[in-house]
């Protein structure tokens, strides 16, 4: 399934008109610590490049971006009581949100791996 | 994600180099690059808890103040009662303006050495240590001396092993000294000055070294087994738990010694002398209670409220929050806030707003964690 990456370091997956999103090893590693997720309510409209989640550090609260459009169709429950998924499997079970995308063509806009490392080796 | 950057270029510690060779990631903090965390904030912050870790607290400015008339002139800044604070005793006051608004707050040893004038350590807070220079240097009077110790390191040990480590290191350094007191010790030729005080509500001790032998004392220090550095991210979540405000945050000009819980700075005797900053106000406030209080509210859950988030009783906003986090040891949120004295009272239910959701906050008292210096006698 192809996965896709952008600046703010969130990656979306995406499988037919369905993505998953979290945040990269990168961003993981750059929030230290996570101790709190808030993902958003299934059915939440989110529009690409608005606010979609948070993810709280010790030191911090951050915005996690929607890369694309859609409608969150779930949210990831496990990360309630355990946050720290985040660091342990930020591209795995650490996962935030799932969407029905609503314009596949907003993906065209976003880097796929190769380019994303580029990008985090430019920081 | 990032801090604001300085408007001029942050200053390197004595330690840089040893702090980057240590895995640090370096941030920017009081005008000094300064490092945030090595391992990860709750790992050092759980390690300092159960073992001990080494703070390299530098950044703060150490002071003297030296010359006959030292203690009074102090007494003329501090409410503290200087004049009783006997060779080796540290105390804990607070500079004031003439409306008795906190400057900084501080901590004063008496270190006078015997047959020799009236001399004061003070240990200030970086961020504002420039402006206390300027303002004792403008209130000292003139036979006084203030000298910055702009060439000297500080390291703070703290933790529940500190004691042990420091005793391996420095045999017999520890058995004498109890929580608030100082000490000098030469190691070697390094020459220290060690008082058993911090900011964990652990005990611990804050060590003060020439700025060219620190690396070789973080080195020693490091070699024992109990020991971890540990940055400012775990300075300031175990300050937060240990109740201990912090300046610029939950302490400032606005702020007033007994609307910030800080009644215990202002001993009896200074009640009755009088005779330091604001001593009419802060007196008034003691004596009929200030309008607003400093009080630790403990949140449901991990979401955490910080700095400037409004407190509500009902409807009503009544306070806001100073500054707040999450507690690895409590595994919950927990905050400082100023509140209405009529919601200060400890089971009081409030509620905090965070990004536009209401969140429960109940008054409980500070500290959060409890402290657990080294009392003499106590042991």
């Amino acid at each position: 399934m192809p996965r896709y990456f952008t600046e703010d370091h969130e990656w979306i997956e995406v499988d037919g008109d369905t993505a998953t999103i979290g945040i990269t090893d990168y961003a993981q590693g750059q929030l230290g610590d996570i101790v709190f997720v808030e993902v958003p309510a299934v059915g939440t409209q989110l529009a690409k490049g608005k606010e979609a989640a948070v993810v709280e550090s010790v030191k911090a609260a951050s915005d996690v971006f929607a890369p694309v459009s859609g409608t969150v169709s779930e949210g990831n429950a496990a990360l309630e009581d355990e946050p720290a998924l985040v660091n342990s499997a930020p591209e795995g079970d650490g996962w935030f949100f799932k969407l029905t995308i609503t314009d596949a063509g907003e993906l065209d806009g976003l880097m796929d791996e190769a380019k994303y490392k580029a990008f985090v080796a430019s920081l | 994600m990032s801090e604001e950057p300085e408007p001029d270029a942050p200053r390197t510690l004595p330690l840089d180099a040893w702090h980057r060779a240590h895995g640090a990631r370096m941030v920017p903090f009081a005008g000094y690059e300064m490092p945030l965390q090595y391992e990860g904030i709750i790992a050092e912050h759980e390690w300092t808890r159960t073992h001990a870790g080494l703070f390299d607290v530098s950044h703060m400015g150490q002071l003297i103040v030296t010359g006959d008339g030292a203690t009074e002139a102090l007494e003329a800044l501090l409410p503290a009662d200087v004049s009783s604070l006997r060779p080796g005793r540290i105390r804990y006051s607070l500079l004031l303006a003439e409306n008795g608004g906190i400057l900084d707050d501080l901590m004063v040893s008496n270190a006078t050495r015997e047959g020799g004038p009236s001399a004061y350590y003070l240990v200030v807070n970086g961020a504002t240590k420039w402006d206390d220079i300027a303002h004792l240097r403008e209130h000292l009077p003139d036979e006084i001396t203030l000298t910055h110790l702009e060439d000297r390191a500080l390291l703070a040990l703290q933790g529940p092993e500190a004691a042990h480590a420091l005793e391996r290191v420095m045999r017999g350094v520890t058995g004498g000294l109890g929580f608030m007191q100082a000490t000098e010790y030469d190691f070697g030729e390094l020459h220290l000055g060690i008082a058993r005080s911090g900011y964990t509500g652990e005990d611990g001790f804050e060590i003060s070294v020439a700025a060219g032998q620190a690396e070789q004392l973080a080195g020693r220090l490091c070699a024992e087994i109990e020991v971890k550095p540990a940055g400012l991210g775990a300075r300031d979540s175990l300050r937060l738990e240990a109740g201990l405000p912090l300046y610029g945050h939950d302490l400032s000009p606005e702020t007033d010694p007994v609307s910030a819980g800080l009644e215990f700075a202002i001993s009896k005797a200074r009640r009755e002398s009088a005779g330091f900053p604001g001593a009419q106000r802060i007196l008034e406030l003691l004596a009929n209670g200030a309008p607003t209080r400093r009080v630790g509210l403990a949140l449901e859950g991990r979401m955490a409220a910080r700095e400037g988030a409004p407190v509500f009783a009902g409807d009503t906003q009544v306070g806001r929050v100073t500054s707040g986090g999450f507690s690895p040891t409590l595994g919950d949120a927990i905050a400082m806030a100023y509140v209405d004295a009529r919601h200060a009272a400890d089971g009081t239910a409030l509620e905090t707003e965070v990004r536009g959701k209401r969140l429960p906050a109940r008054v409980v008292p500070m500290p959060f964690v409890p402290h657990r210096y080294h009392r003499k006698g106590a042991a």
